[in-house]
């Protein structure tokens, strides 16, 4: 076997791996990437219903029973961002650090009568706040973490984004979240 | 005695030594100077001595409880158990760098310790590069995250632990993980060394090996732990998230594997030599960028620490010193190296080629889907992320042909072989193989899984074989074939055993993607069924704990009516953190496992239900018995005589024909 072939074998067998790992990717890329949607995105656009999303945002307050449907337990809970509320149907244990009025990331599919998580993840840092739901409440004002922890979620759909602009103002004041409708 | 105070001056004092240990022995090496380069293995010593005090230092101020000192504050309690105490040291941000040090600084001593038979030269440039590494990390230390600062006024109690962390699984998980990340530290320097040098060679190899075999049986064994604990700590019956810390450890271990193989090369045939520098430098970064990229909180995950702009800032810099460094020397210098010969495709060293090309491209699989969804948010500010269905549908194609190499790739003689006699010795494997895939095809659902159990068959009975075939088992007396296993070096059987430990590995995960679960929300009494066996929640009730109060549930199982176990999973309360955590009951019986997680207390106190999740885990032990059993073959393979370290020496004089590095 002379020098050209074997360098053509070596060159062969790279191009058939990379470019196999290359096309399983794009493929993979079009089919298996989860987007993270917030509840007004939801309301605005509802992803189709084969569609796996991660709806994040907060846990309204009272919002959460407990139901049973056989020997099934089955949960159901509102999630905003503060422009809109969707229920979350789950079926299965919630985790150790669910909590009403906090974050969560609900993963699953959007069907008619509401959103169906496989699975609910409450991992989030000391400020109780997954890092993309936090960055979804920064941009749509409702809150500056440089100014005190986040308001309690069961006022923000009647909180607009002047709101946090006067807290900005005066941090000191009690946030107009505390003042309930 | 042991004071904070005093460990901190250990710590800087160690730091002065690491940069002495990277300057002065490059500065003897580039002038021939034995007498400087032969100050590299006391520094060396002495800069580990300070780390160990240093070390000893935190441990004593976390027993002590110390309060005073800000990290024991934050991260311990007087009510903490002994244990965890000790073992809190490194789960938090600021011990855990430490323990990174000192790991690294124990690496620089093994070399100054056991290279004595490396010429002078190479040996006083390896421990300089590693000195210069660490002098980087104990600068970080001491300047963004002291474990030693002192808090006024001290407070009466500490903080305490994240009672996730408070598990003896989780206790040994880091320090054996980070001898993994930091032992490919070694194979760096060497590269670096050898840049320097301008010289890869046969010897350069058989140096090389033991330290690569080494720091990968403590990145396996590191991984399989943080696995085992993720899957019997967080409840949540899955075992691999493929979270960005996760694969962080995953990454280096598939360049390390390669670079495991690939080294082989270079020594047996002097080949791959470029190729095998760049993959040492390649392991070594993704190891270093893989934690500390993750500790810097720019992947989000779990495991961050901490998000504090100073520390991702010197990171930052210290990866790109590092790794951006080594990158450009290799640049620079590699040309210089002479290359190896090109190999015939169907032979030893063709199938070592394949195994690092393959392994390379699910590495590369893997560090795209873990850095798509950061680059994404960066650039175009879209949140998305990429989980368990894009890496089973990018890695499980890319692995499957690696494990049918896997198989006929240590058959293959060196240098020219021909595919058709490998078969025919393998035909037993092959039936057998058949008749697993038969049988996978009608037991198991999915394609890819069935495939998987047959191909992990195949690795299994091929590795089995070719030892069989070497001792010629069967095909001469008894006497004869244990004469000729007594003969054979302890390397094959460690690559056959490594190789079979693969093979177990992949049936465990295949047979897990069989697992069943249920979950139910009952009252007391009732009794379930999943995967022919019979649960039934007996009583639940309240006991108090050291420093929390658990609700335990008791758990019968029976099968065809004889009891199997009593389990006892529960929920604890910790009253210092207002958390609860969920502690997992599992039965095994090695084949599968039961897997019980009590859940919320439903219903009125009158008449109480519990919500409960069952699963049955067909061959689920298995996955972390073939990491065990890969990390033996490493294990085993580094005791054979040949790759003792320092036994070979150069075939010419190294110091006359050195090139030194401008």
């Amino acid at each position: 076997m002379t020098r050209k072939t074997r360098r053509l074998w070596l060159v062969i067998a790279c191009v058939t791996c990379l470019g196999a790992a290359a096309a399983l990717m794009l493929q993979a890329f079009s089919s298996d990437i989860v987007f993270f949607v917030t509840p007004s995105q939801v309301e605005a656009k509802p992803p189709p219903a084969d569609r796996t999303v991660r709806l994040g945002g907060m846990v309204v307050a009272g919002s959460v029973k407990q139901e049973k449907q056989g020997e099934t337990p089955v949960s159901r809970f509102d999630v905003t961002d503060g422009q809109a509320a969707v229920t979350v149907r789950f079926e299965g244990i919630l985790p150790d650090l669910f909590r009403e009025g906090q974050s969560v990331v609900a993963v699953g599919t959007m069907h008619k009568d509401g959103f169906v998580a496989s699975e609910v993840l409450a991992k989030h840092d000391e400020t109780y706040m997954p890092k993309e739901v936090a960055e979804a409440l920064k941009k749509s004002g409702k809150w500056d973490p440089r100014f005190g922890p986040p308001p309690s979620a069961e006022s923000w759909n009647t909180m607009t984004a002047q709101d946090a602009q006067k807290t900005k103002a005066n941090p000191d004041s009690p946030a107009p979240a505390a003042t309930k409708p | 005695m042991l004071s904070p105070e005093l460990g901190h001056y250990a710590l800087a004092l160690a730091c002065i030594f690491a940069a002495a240990q990277g300057v002065f022995p490059l500065i003897g090496a580039h002038r021939r100077d034995r007498r400087v380069m032969m100050l590299a293995p006391g520094l060396a010593i002495g800069q580990l001595i300070g780390l160990a005090v240093s070390f000893l230092c935190l441990i004593y101020a976390a027993v002590t409880n110390d309060f005073s000192v800000q990290n024991i504050a934050a991260n311990s309690a007087v009510s903490k158990p002994l244990l965890y105490k000790i073992t809190g040291v490194w789960g938090n941000h600021e011990g855990s760098v430490l323990l990174w040090a000192l790991i690294l600084g124990i690496c620089g001593a093994a070399v100054a310790a056991f290279g004595r038979n490396l010429p002078t030269a190479l040996r006083a440039r390896v421990i300089a590069v590693l000195g210069l590494v660490a002098a980087g990390f104990e600068l970080f230390c001491l300047t963004t995250s002291d474990p030693f600062a002192r808090v006024w006024p001290a407070p009466m109690d500490g903080q305490g632990m994240n009672p996730l962390l408070q598990d003896p699984g989780l206790a040994f998980h880091p320090p054996i993980l980070y001898t993994g990340y930091v032992g490919f530290a070694v194979p760096f320097a060497f590269a670096i060394a050898a840049l320097m040098e301008g010289r890869v060679d046969a010897a350069w190899g058989r140096w090389v090996r033991p330290w690569a075999v080494a720091a990968w049986c403590f990145l396996t064994c590191g991984i399989a732990l943080g696995s085992w604990w993720s899957y019997y700590v967080l409840g949540w019956g899955g075992y691999w998230f493929w979270d960005p810390v996760e694969n962080a450890s995953l990454i280096p271990w598939l360049t390390g594997t390669a670079l495991v193989h690939s080294a082989i090369v270079v020594e047996k045939r002097e080949g791959l030599k470029i190729w095998t520098v760049l993959l040492a430098i390649a392991t070594f970064s993704f190891s270093l960028s893989g934690t500390f990229l993750v500790r810097s909180g720019i992947l989000n995950s779990v495991h961050a620490f901490a998000n504090d702009p100073a520390r991702g800032i010197f990171i930052l810099g210290l990866l790109a010193a590092v790794i951006g460094g080594s990158l450009a020397l290799f640049a620079y210098r590699a040309p210089a190296l002479t290359a190896g010969g090109l190999f015939a495709p169907v032979s030893r060293e063709g199938a070592l080629v394949l195994n690092n090309i393959l392994l390379c491209s699910i590495c590369a699989v893997v560090v795209t889907g873990t850095m798509y969804p950061p680059f994404m948010s960066l650039l175009f500010d879209r949140t998305i992320s990429v989980g368990k269905p894009f890496f089973d549908a990018t890695t499980i194609p890319l692995a499957l042909p690696l494990f049918i190499f896997m198989g006929f790739g240590p058959m293959l003689p060196w240098k020219r072989a021909q595919l058709w006699p490998v078969l025919q010795r393998l035909w037993v494997a092959a039936l057998l193989t058949a008749l697993a895939c038969a049988v996978a095809f009608y037991g198991v659902s999915g394609v890819l899984p069935a495939l998987s159990c047959a191909v992990a068959v195949w690795i299994i009975t091929a590795s089995i074989t070719d030892i069989v075939e070497r001792i010629k088992l069967f095909r001469m007396p008894l006497a004869g074939s244990l004469q000729r296993a007594r003969m054979l070096p302890r390397s094959i059987f460690g690559t056959a055993l490594a190789h079979a430990g693969v093979g177990v590995t992949v049936l465990g995960l295949a047979a897990m993607s069989q697992a069943q679960h249920k979950i139910v929300d009952v009252p007391i009494g009732t009794t379930e069924h999943l995967a022919g066996y019979d649960w039934t929640l007996q009583k639940v009730e309240q006991e108090p704990g050291p420093n929390y109060t658990a609700m335990v549930a008791t758990l019968e199982v029976r099968h065809n009516g004889k009891i199997v176990t009593v389990m006892h999973p529960s929920k604890r309360s910790f009253n210092s953190q207002n958390q609860t955590t969920t502690e997992v009951s599992i039965h095994t019986n090695l084949l599968s496992d039961l897997y019980g997680v009590l859940g919320d207390k439903h219903g009125t106190d009158a008449a109480p239900t519990y919500v409960l999740r069952l699963h049955y885990n067909p061959l689920a032990p298995w996955m972390w018995l073939g990491a065990l059993i890969m990390a033996l073959g490493g294990a085993l393979s580094l005791s054979d005589r040949r790759m003792r370290v320092g036994a070979p020496r150069r075939a010419r004089n190294a110091s006359t024909s050195t090139v030194t590095a401008a």
